[in-house]
């Protein structure tokens, strides 16, 4: 079977890399790329722990195709924090406690950076259904929305400088 | 030095950030899946589309063939293990059992049950080279249910199984791998003096722990036999124990068996599937192999907990006092024998200061994946009879159930059902808290209930081991054997920063693999802060001894005369000399000049773990058009001994909650009538959402168990205990409706709710 | 070795030729939430993915005089921050919106949605209760269909060989003409629907209704356009009894089954309580324009 050479960027990086057709842009990013902060969690869509940002949006990255990538712009939990400073969201889950395990947390925080991205200031219960898409199963996502909705306060300071 | 006054603490009970977190937040840590080696084939693993079947043949000549093939193994491959190799050490698993669940031995006794399997040169190939394996079934008659797998006449799993604890022994094979029981007093005559017995059947479904992470593992054989094993595990020796001895190596001192971080385990990751597989392919092919479980794969093979027939008596004084209490536990053990059934006798009545008991339970099996562990194992299930019984007997008696519960709950000195006298234990601090608690005070408005329901769990102690190593440069490095399920290696931190009294971020925790650490058995029972932070801290306190002892030789004093404070040497009072305090950096640097390495090591095999005791308190609103249910708070106390991180402490009481929540309205395994699961995959197995929940307020109480040098009780398990209860005594109180089976899904409550006349809700 | 090829065309012309050339079983690729999902576990086994989404025209939202257009490729989350065409259809918008998460809402479109021919999708009740139609492109040509002539049953379309859909024509409501879009699901998110309920009403200056589409997904192999409950509808204001009627005409049209989602007792009352509640959002909508 003839592999698909598809050219992107990931994290801000120019990237290059063959696939077969069948591979999803999780398979790629993981087995390929050695981007093994994206996690697979169910292969259908229903947990989020492989959430990636597409073109500004949050997706499933087991729900695409690699081959879709081409000339696409994608950001990978590897590219949230900014060299050694982390974004808000990041240094907000570690002092609220928001993982125990931290597999569902790369999903997490690529889905709370673009919630945030888009509103700077959302209820309780926009986070939540925002975050309906990440499934956790160790903290039952008290602390993660707290986290969250702190990292939105402390970004809201920043902008208003 | 006494740890166990709170006031003195300068790190434990703080809440730093843990030393693992910057890697979680940044995709960086190693999970199981997150493996490679060099030349690594990928594995995967032919199952069984039958709940029970005689395997008559398997064919793997044209999957061998088929290029990009390395390996193909079969039950042919793993030994018969003999009756005295059955177990290991204090392990509690029976290999003989687990080794016929890895590779299926003459009959698939579930659907998804390993038939064989393969390791390819690529995950398309492996997975075609699946297809091409030829395997010829004898379909069987199969039983499901825990009431059906017990009658006389049920389809047999296995002709060797006779059922345990019955007298005299049966002479014909049997479902119902064992029976036991549990008794106090007379409940015969208990039940004659009671005003008002209450008598009630509750059922439930199996769930499964859910961790989002499927099973994973890359295991490398040399062709010397030296193994390393990478895989995400709740015990990297059971791993290295369980894998040799079902594969057949034998050989443990050869196997390195690495700890990845865990992606959730509950229990569910506390015994193996894969690993042996992995290894026995490793093996043939002369290369490493990964192998990582799809997750319909984890639904379909993986230990639920059971489901089972929860039958409650309780008998009670007109005032409220409980004169005897009875409950009948029947509890599916999947393909092979090992429900919790016992803990789930145990458990339910353990709140209860009762005169007179009884709990019998069954471990039945049927043609479901064998059950594994899941987060205090049998107790959830016999505490939402207990409970929902208790909130029942409450009604009937006109009592307030809280009021209730303190009356009859357990107390320093009480005997348990089950044999134990308390001492030191919290749940009569849950109940006076709940009461105080500002949750009870909010108003409910219409078609809104609330409900209490309470918790035990014994916690465990056993193996645990620390070493201890002060490094040149004065900070240290604790390494323990307990993968990190919820934060633990915080803990360890924090409490070897707290006895050598330096601060905590030069306290740097390693989880050690099975070459770098004495043996540690799992992590799992709530055992890690209890055991290992034991270990940990005795092996710190080591230290402060040859510290001392360091310090000695550089005054030229006697040991004796050295006092150790807030990270520094100091001379014993104004006779021993006066010297400036020594500070742990000095020491550190200076230990080749005065002895050497400065390291402790520590094995213990912990004793006097505390129980854990909790109350919860649920709100709801139910939608009676659609049966729909809404939590709309929720409020859990605990006695927790001693918090050493309260915020991990705060997490395990909320995930706790959260999978409660789940297993009470909306958890379930769905078969077919041919045995075949329906719902594996989290879209129709339904765990809850963060949309679903509301915030989850904790209340930490501490009761400090002196027998922990500071104080602690496991506490990751009892808050899964009363949930579905309180769910289902909230729903009561906004509907009128008892809801006795789970899950309490939208379409049972609306037939409920159709079908029923409201019972009156009992005065307040 | 499992032969696939993929291919993402950059034109209906080229699509049309792969789609229709294909040798074995040949699927569009949209947003791919369903497509994927099937293919991950073998339930569809396609020999030709072709990837839509670089084709001129497919993705967007057009705003006519009479009507909007949308591209089929257009995922939901694009169609719901289109400002005129929720506030004209926010019945149709907020079907499409409760498909999944947000991950999901980034990439599904409607002629997925429509032609995975699931009975419970989320955004085709309330489509169809808008008289919409779609434009089908093949190897004879284009042609226009309305929208409930495309599922014929459960994973059934009554698309050609080399058809795909391409674009959607939606009308634009009349004075006091809105519609409103109600599923039940077991949980607050993530699942698929139990029961869906689309009611689409005009109403006179008084309030009176004067035309009623009453859609039901779920509950059928396929859905169901309701025309007693539309009857029990038209002529008269939303009172108790026509509520009432509303919703036994909802529970008789219903021809559920009983799965691992919902009884057919459960769906069938559900299916009244669900209209009974998008009628009244239907109504109050349509008064307040």
């Amino acid at each position: 079977m003839a592999k698909h050479h598809v050219s992107t960027i990931i994290n801000g990086e120019p990237v290059e890399f063959l696939c077969e057709p069948q591979q999803t842009l999780l398979d790629v990013l993981r087995d390929e790329l050695n981007l093994t902060g994206s996690k697979e969690g169910c292969s259908s869509g229903d947990c989020g722990a492989c959430t990636v940002i597409v073109d500004g949006r949050i997706a499933c990255s087991c729900l695409m195709l690699g081959a879709e990538a081409e000339g696409r712009k994608i950001t990978t939990v590897e590219g949230i924090a900014q060299g050694d400073h982390l974004h808000p969201v990041q240094q907000k889950f570690l002092e609220h406690a928001a993982l125990q395990c931290g597999f569902c947390t790369p999903g997490f925080i690529v889905a709370a950076k673009a919630l945030l991205d888009e509103n700077l200031n959302p209820t309780e219960e926009e986070t939540r259904y925002w975050l309906a898409g990440n499934l956790c199963r160790c903290t039952g996502y008290d602390k993660i929305i707290r986290a969250v909705l702190d990292a939105a306060a402390v970004m809201r300071q920043e902008a208003a400088r | 030095m006494s740890f166990l006054d709170k006031e003195s603490l300068k790190v434990v009970g703080t809440r730093p950030i843990r030393p693992d977190g910057v890697d979680k937040v940044t995709g960086r840590a190693n999970f199981g899946a997150d493996m490679k080696m060099p030349g690594m084939l990928w594995g995967k693993i032919k199952r069984s589309p039958h709940a029970h079947a005689r395997i008559l043949s398997i064919n793997t000549d044209k999957a061998m063939a088929l290029p990009g093939v390395k390996a193909v193994t079969t039950r042919a491959d793993f030994p018969d293990i003999p009756p005295n190799k059955r177990t290991i050490g204090a392990m509690p698993h029976n290999l003989w059992d687990l080794s016929r669940n890895c590779m299926a031995k003459g009959k698939a006794l579930y659907e998804g049950h390993a038939v064989a399997a393969v390791a390819a040169t690529s995950p398309a190939i492996a997975e075609q080279a699946l297809d091409l394996i030829e395997v010829e079934y004898e379909v069987l008659p199969h039983v499901m249910d825990v009431e059906a797998a017990m009658a006389d006449d049920a389809p047999l799993l296995h002709d060797d199984i006779f059922t345990a604890g019955v007298e005299p022994k049966p002479a014909k094979a049997s479902n119902v791998s064992k029976m036991v029981r549990f008794a106090k007093g007379d409940v015969e005559a208990g039940f004659a003096e009671a005003d008002v017995v209450i008598e009630r059947r509750y059922t439930t479904k199996p769930v499964h722990q859910a961790y989002i992470e499927p099973h994973a593992c890359v295991v490398s054989v040399g062709q010397d036999g030296q193994t390393t094993i990478w895989s995400s595990s709740q015990g990297q020796f059971m791993v290295r124990a369980y894998t040799s001895r079902i594969a057949g190596a034998e050989d443990n001192a050869s196997i390195r068996a690495i700890p990845a971080e865990i992606g959730g385990g509950f229990g569910g990751k506390t015994i193996i599937y894969l690993e042996p597989v992995a290894y026995v392919l490793s093996k043939k092919s002369g290369r490493p192999v990964k192998i990582v479980m799809n997750r319909e794969e984890v639904f379909r093979a993986t230990g639920p907990t059971s489901g089972a027939v929860v039958e409650v008596k309780l008998g009670a004084k007109r005032d409220g006092r409980i004169t005897a209490a009875k409950a009948v536990l029947k509890y599916q053990a999947g393909a092979f024998p090992g429900s919790p059934v016992q803990q789930g006798c145990i458990c339910g009545l353990a709140v209860y200061d009762l005169p007179n008991a009884e709990a019998i339970g069954y471990d039945v099996l049927c043609n479901r994946p064998k059950v594994a562990a899941y987060r205090a194992p049998g107790a959830p299930i016999g505490s939402f009879g207990v409970e929902s019984c208790m909130d029942e007997l409450a009604r009937e008696l006109k009592i307030d159930p809280l009021r209730l519960r303190e009356m009859n709950g357990a107390k320093d000195g009480t005997k348990a059902t089950h044999g134990p006298t308390w001492v030191n234990i919290g749940y009569q601090q849950t109940l006076e808290a709940a009461k105080a608690h500002a949750h009870l005070k909010t108003r409910l408005g219409p078609n809104q209930g609330r409900g209490i329901a309470s918790g035990y769990w014994h916690n465990a102690g056993g193996e645990s081991s620390a070493a201890c190593h002060v490094n040149e440069d004065g900070t240290v490095t604790i390494t323990e054997g307990h993968p990190d399920i919820g934060g633990s290696r915080a803990s360890m931190a924090m409490m070897v920063a707290e006895v050598l009294g330096v601060p905590f971020e030069s306290v740097r925790p390693v989880v050690g693999d099975t070459t770098a650490i004495g043996f540690s058995a799992s992590t799992g029972g709530s055992r890690v802060t209890f055991a290992g932070g034991m270990a940990v801290t005795q092996s710190a306190q080591r230290i402060v001894e040859e510290l001392k002892k360091r310090a000695a030789v550089t005054w030229d004093i006697s040991p004796d005369a050295v006092e150790w404070r807030d990270g520094k040497a100091f001379p014993a009072g104004a006779n021993a000399g006066s010297f400036e305090p020594l500070p742990l950096a000095e020491l550190a640097a200076k230990a080749a000049r005065t002895g050497g390495p400065i390291s402790a090591e520590v094995q213990i095999n912990a004793q006097g773990q505390g129980p854990g005791f909790t109350t919860h308190i649920c709100d709801v609103e139910v939608d009676k058009e659609t049966g729909h249910v809404k939590i709309l708070r929720y409020t859990a106390i605990q006695d927790v001994g001693r918090a050493i991180h309260p915020s991990y402490v705060e997490g395990q009481m909320q995930g706790g909650v959260a999978q409660g929540v789940g297993w009470a309205l909306s958890e379930e395994y769905i078969y077919d009538k041919d045995g075949r699961l329906e719902n594996p995959g989290f879209l129709d197995y339904r765990c809850p959402v963060a949309s679903d929940m509301p915030m989850i307020d904790t209340v930490l109480i501490e009761v400090p168990n002196p027998r922990h040098p500071f104080g602690a009780r496991g506490v990751g398990e009892v808050p899964i205990v009363p949930p579905m209860a309180a769910v289902a005594n909230a729903i009561a109180d906004a509907t009128g409706i008892r809801l006795r089976d789970l899950p309490m899904s939208p379409p049972r409550l609306l037939a409920a709710l159709d079908n029923a006349e409201p019972i009156r809700a009992a005065a307040e | 070795m499992p032969s696939l090829s993929f291919s993402a065309p950059t034109s209906v012309d080229e699509a049309v030729k792969i789609l229709a050339g294909a040798p074995g079983l040949a699927k569009v690729l949209a947003g791919g939430t369903d497509l994927l999902v099937q293919l991950r576990s073998g339930r569809m086994k396609p020999e030709v993915i072709v990837d839509t989404k670089r084709i001129p025209g497919m993705i967007g939202i057009r705003e006519e005089a009479d009507q909007f257009v949308i591209g089929a490729s257009t995922p939901g989350a694009v169609v719901f921050e289109h400002k005129a065409l929720t506030q004209a259809w926010p019945g149709i918008v907020e079907g499409l919106d409760l498909i999944g998460s947000e991950q999901i809402q980034g990439r599904a479109s409607l002629a997925g949605n429509l032609c995975n021919a699931s009975p419970a999708a989320d955004s085709v009740p309330a489509l169809i209760a808008a008289r919409a139609t779609c434009v089908i492109a093949g190897p004879s040509g284009k042609r226009e269909a309305p929208v409930e002539s495309i599922v014929t049953g459960p994973g059934r379309t009554s698309l050609a060989k080399g058809e795909f859909i391409v674009e959607f024509h939606l009308p634009k409501p009349k004075p006091h003409q809105c519609d409103a879009y109600l599923r039940f699901i077991p949980r607050t998110e993530m699942d698929i629907a139990v029961v869906g309920c689309a009611v689409n009403v005009t109403l006179d200056n008084s309030g009176v209704c004067t035309d009623a589409r009453v859609v039901l997904g779920a509950v059928a192999p396929t859905q169901i356009i309701c025309e007693e409950s539309a009857k029990a509808l038209i002529g008269h204001r939303l009172d108790e009894p026509t509520l009432a009627a509303l919703d036994a005409a909802a529970g008789r049209a219903c021809n559920p089954i009983t799965d691992k989602r919902g009884t057919i007792e459960y769906r069938i009352k559900v299916a009244g309580v669900l209209a009974r509640r998008a009628a009244k959002i239907a109504f109050e909508r349509a008064g307040a324009r």
